[in-house]
């Protein structure tokens, strides 16, 4: 990608939606926003009909980097996430080695810059190696030029609760936030796919709901407690959103993302076998989707959150029970999001706006990502077309991997422009 | 009928025509030449990657009784050992011109990725806790054999319906054939879903039995004491195992089933699983008999 300092005169987009305006991009910064600019040494993208968003965030995308560079590198990932989008990304530390050190973690985030598509921002791990033991050194990263303020076990759940009382006591020192991957070990044993009648049915042992909620309401007590703040990572079941809404309002400081996925995809997807719908949390049913949707809307769910994870053919092209958990999700969660929830009138692109950019950015701590599209702002812009569709070809996607549910399906929407600090990353639908 | 991955996909037609196809051709197990020339020239091959000498050698004979050419390849200790894909074994099996793959695996849904990866017919012959059709299938045939009928048929299938393929098997054959289900296991050892299927549920086999014209035994594993699924082994025999004072309870013409292995002492008493009442002999000799018709069915046609 070549280094631009060039001006961008963005002409008749819609910011977040709302009537055209021309966007002056100089310097990496938002110049100026408002009807009829002119700049006579910018270049012009033409934008009418097209919707501007604040560039996208992720709070969780798996970049398979150290460890599993068949299946995604800090590069490839982020060449997928500028194309679906987004400006910046969090890596989580599920690598191999783990990023339980300020060694690995600044190696990604070093990676990322490198890259250039998209600002990458570590996850540290809660416990050394993800083992649930002992804490990793959470300050050092944090003190680390990667400045690590989002700490997981994602992949895993932090299931001793004394360990997890102790991570989000010791996080509050560098205003640090524990993401918990919600899964009780103990109900989850062996567990394929959620728990009901279309397990039964296949055969696949159950993963319940309460696996995830009961560990949701132990977290969110334990952070009230020691006055601390959680992150719960892909919430998947209606009970879980019931147990938000309740810690919500008493006031406990959590807050939750849902994955595209579990906004639109049910278990009986599971019907065939394939496991390209084996996914961790597993599919819920049509009763999660709706109220994870109606959470989303209301605010109870805070984020979008990709979890994007990328497998190679191999680890998917086998039996269900020995397939690899986890799908794509960068290059097309802004369309699932427009049809899930934005073309059944739940969220408006103001709404959009918040809950994939400014929400993550804010939860994350990236001060540079999810501001608004003004005048003395980070020049991070996402120029999308809502009004068309595309067919989604596996083989076309940017990520290494092809793991989508989505193939072959029309989805709405496409990115033609993604601007990350006043470089595009994407223009005319091109990844730069 | 391209596969057979599970009975659910059995219209009743179809599964009262295996079982008039399987009965014809009991017929040829009696003859002193046990040989029909229906399938010379067609391959089967035994995919087994779980061990049960038992149903593969079934399928085999079947399978020479109707002339095929038969393969047998154990997976256990062959190049899936070495990591070679389930996909990978069924490239090589179309490679071979295999005109049908009966398929025994410890994974759910097995059979039906390889439906999706070979243009031969597949006969699931077991796949981890979902199916085992051909099972089912000889189950109902016995039961007709016996009773001469299915339909109508009061039928208590006792156990570990949980992790119990033949049971998923049963429940949904049984049900097509007009037959009337009870499932009767400890709670823990039942599908959370189970009131959506087309059968009837019970803790207490004391009470199902006085109403039942077929007791069927499952495989009750003493390992799943350790996950918690019930106390103790004694436990288990003394609330839902088969003994001599339970089998009185049954009406005078109830027959009781079990698609082996027995563990004796724990599901069935030896005295019970001896008695006259004990289908378990004819449930192999059956088995037989049914493949043989479903192997005709699926390959047979030109
Ligand atoms: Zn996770």
């Amino acid at each position: 990608m070549t280094q631009s300092s060039a001006a961008y005169l963005i002409r008749g987009a819609r910011v977040n939606g709302r009537d055209p305006a021309d966007i002056l991009i100089r310097d990496g910064v938002v110049a100026e926003v408002g009807p009829g600019l002119s700049a006579p040494d910018a270049r012009v993208v033409e934008a009418h009909g097209l919707i501007a968003l604040p560039g996208l965030v992720d709070l969780h995308t798996h970049l398979r980097e150290p460890g599993r560079e068949d299946a995604e590198t800090v590069a490839s990932g982020a060449r997928a996430a500028a194309a679906g989008g987004y400006t910046a990304v969090h890596a989580m530390a599920n690598t191999d080695p783990v990023a339980d050190t300020a060694g690995v973690v600044e190696q990604v985030w070093r990676l990322g810059r490198e890259s250039g598509h998209c600002d990458v921002q570590p996850v540290g791990a809660v416990t050394r190696g993800l083992a649930g033991e002992r804490l990793a050194e959470l300050g050092a990263m944090a003190e680390s030029a990667a400045a690590v303020r989002v700490f997981s076990d994602d992949g895993m759940c932090v299931s001793d609760p004394l360990l997890m009382r102790r991570a989000l006591e010791y996080v509050k020192a560098f205003d640090g936030v524990v993401a918990q991957h919600a899964q009780e070990p103990r109900l989850t044993e062996g567990a394929q796919m959620n728990e009901g009648v279309v397990s039964d049915r296949l055969g696949l042992a159950g993963w319940p709901a309460v696996a995830e909620e009961a560990i949701i309401a132990r977290d969110c007590l334990l952070t009230e407690h020691v006055g601390s703040r959680l992150h719960v990572c892909h919430v998947s079941t209606k009970g879980s959103v019931q147990i938000l809404r309740w810690a919500k309002s008493r006031g406990c400081d959590v807050t939750a993302e849902v994955t595209p996925h579990h906004l639109l995809l049910t278990d009986d997807l599971a019907e065939g076998y394939d496991p390209v719908y084996k996914v961790n949390p597993p599919l819920r049913t049509a009763e999660d989707v709706q109220a994870l949707r109606e959470a989303l809307a209301d605010g109870t769910i805070d984020c979008v959150a990709t979890d994007h994870a990328p497998h190679p053919a191999e680890a998917k092209e086998t039996e269900w029970a020995t397939a690899a958990m986890g799908m794509l999700g960068l290059e097309t969660a802004l369309s699932i999001v427009q049809h899930t929830m934005v073309d059944t009138g739940l969220l408006d692109w103001d709404g959009v706006a918040e809950r994939m950019s400014a929400a993550p950015a804010r939860i994350g701590r990236l001060s540079g990502h999810g501001r608004p599209i003004a005048a003395g702002e980070p020049a991070n812009v996402t120029l999308y077309q809502a009004d068309t569709a595309w067919e989604v070809d596996p083989a076309a996607l940017a990520s290494k991997s092809a793991n989508t549910p989505y193939r072959g399906m029309r989805l709405p929407g496409r990115v033609t422009a993604t601007f990350l600090r006043g470089t595009p990353t994407v223009l005319d639908g091109k990844i730069q | 009928m391209r596969h057979l991955l599970s009975t659910g996909d059995l219209s009743r037609e179809e599964a009262t025509l295996v079982l008039d196809t399987a009965a014809e051709l009991a017929q040829v197990s009696g003859r002193s030449v046990k040989k029909l020339p229906t399938l010379r020239g067609r391959t089967v091959v035994n995919l087994f990657y779980e061990d049960s000498t038992r149903t593969r050698t079934s399928f085999e004979l079947a399978a020479k009784r109707l002339s095929a050419d038969v393969v047998n390849f154990s997976a256990k200790g062959s190049s899936v050992s070495k990591g070679e894909s389930l996909k990978d074994t069924a490239l090589t099996l179309q490679a071979m011109g295999a005109d049908g793959v009966v398929v025994r695996h410890a994974a759910s849904g097995a059979a039906h990725r390889l439906a999706g990866w070979v243009d031969g017919a597949v006969l699931n012959a077991g796949d981890g806790t979902h199916e085992h059709p051909t099972q089912a299938l000889l189950d109902a045939y016995t039961m007709r054999a016996r009773m001469g009928r299915v339909e109508g048929l009061r039928v208590a299938v006792v156990g570990d319906v949980l992790h119990s393929r033949v049971a998923r098997s049963n429940v949904l054959l049984l049900h097509t054939l007009g037959a009337e289900v009870t499932l009767v296991a400890p709670p823990t050892l039942m599908p959370v879903s189970v009131h959506t299927w087309p059968c009837a549920v019970s803790y207490d086999l004391d009470a199902v039995l006085p109403k039942s014209d077929v007791v069927m035994l499952l495989r009750v594993q003493a390992e799943r004491m350790r996950h918690a699924f019930f106390p103790t082994a004694r436990e288990y025999s003394r609330r839902y195992g088969l003994d001599r004072d339970r089998l009185a309870r049954l009406p005078d013409d109830a027959i009781v089933m079990h698609p082996g292995p027995m563990v004796r002492g724990m599901e069935i008493s030896a005295e019970v699983a001896d008695s006259p009442r004990s289908t378990v002999n004819e449930q192999v000799a059956n088995g037989v008999s049914v493949r043989m018709a479903v192997l005709y069915l699926l390959l047979g046609g030109s």
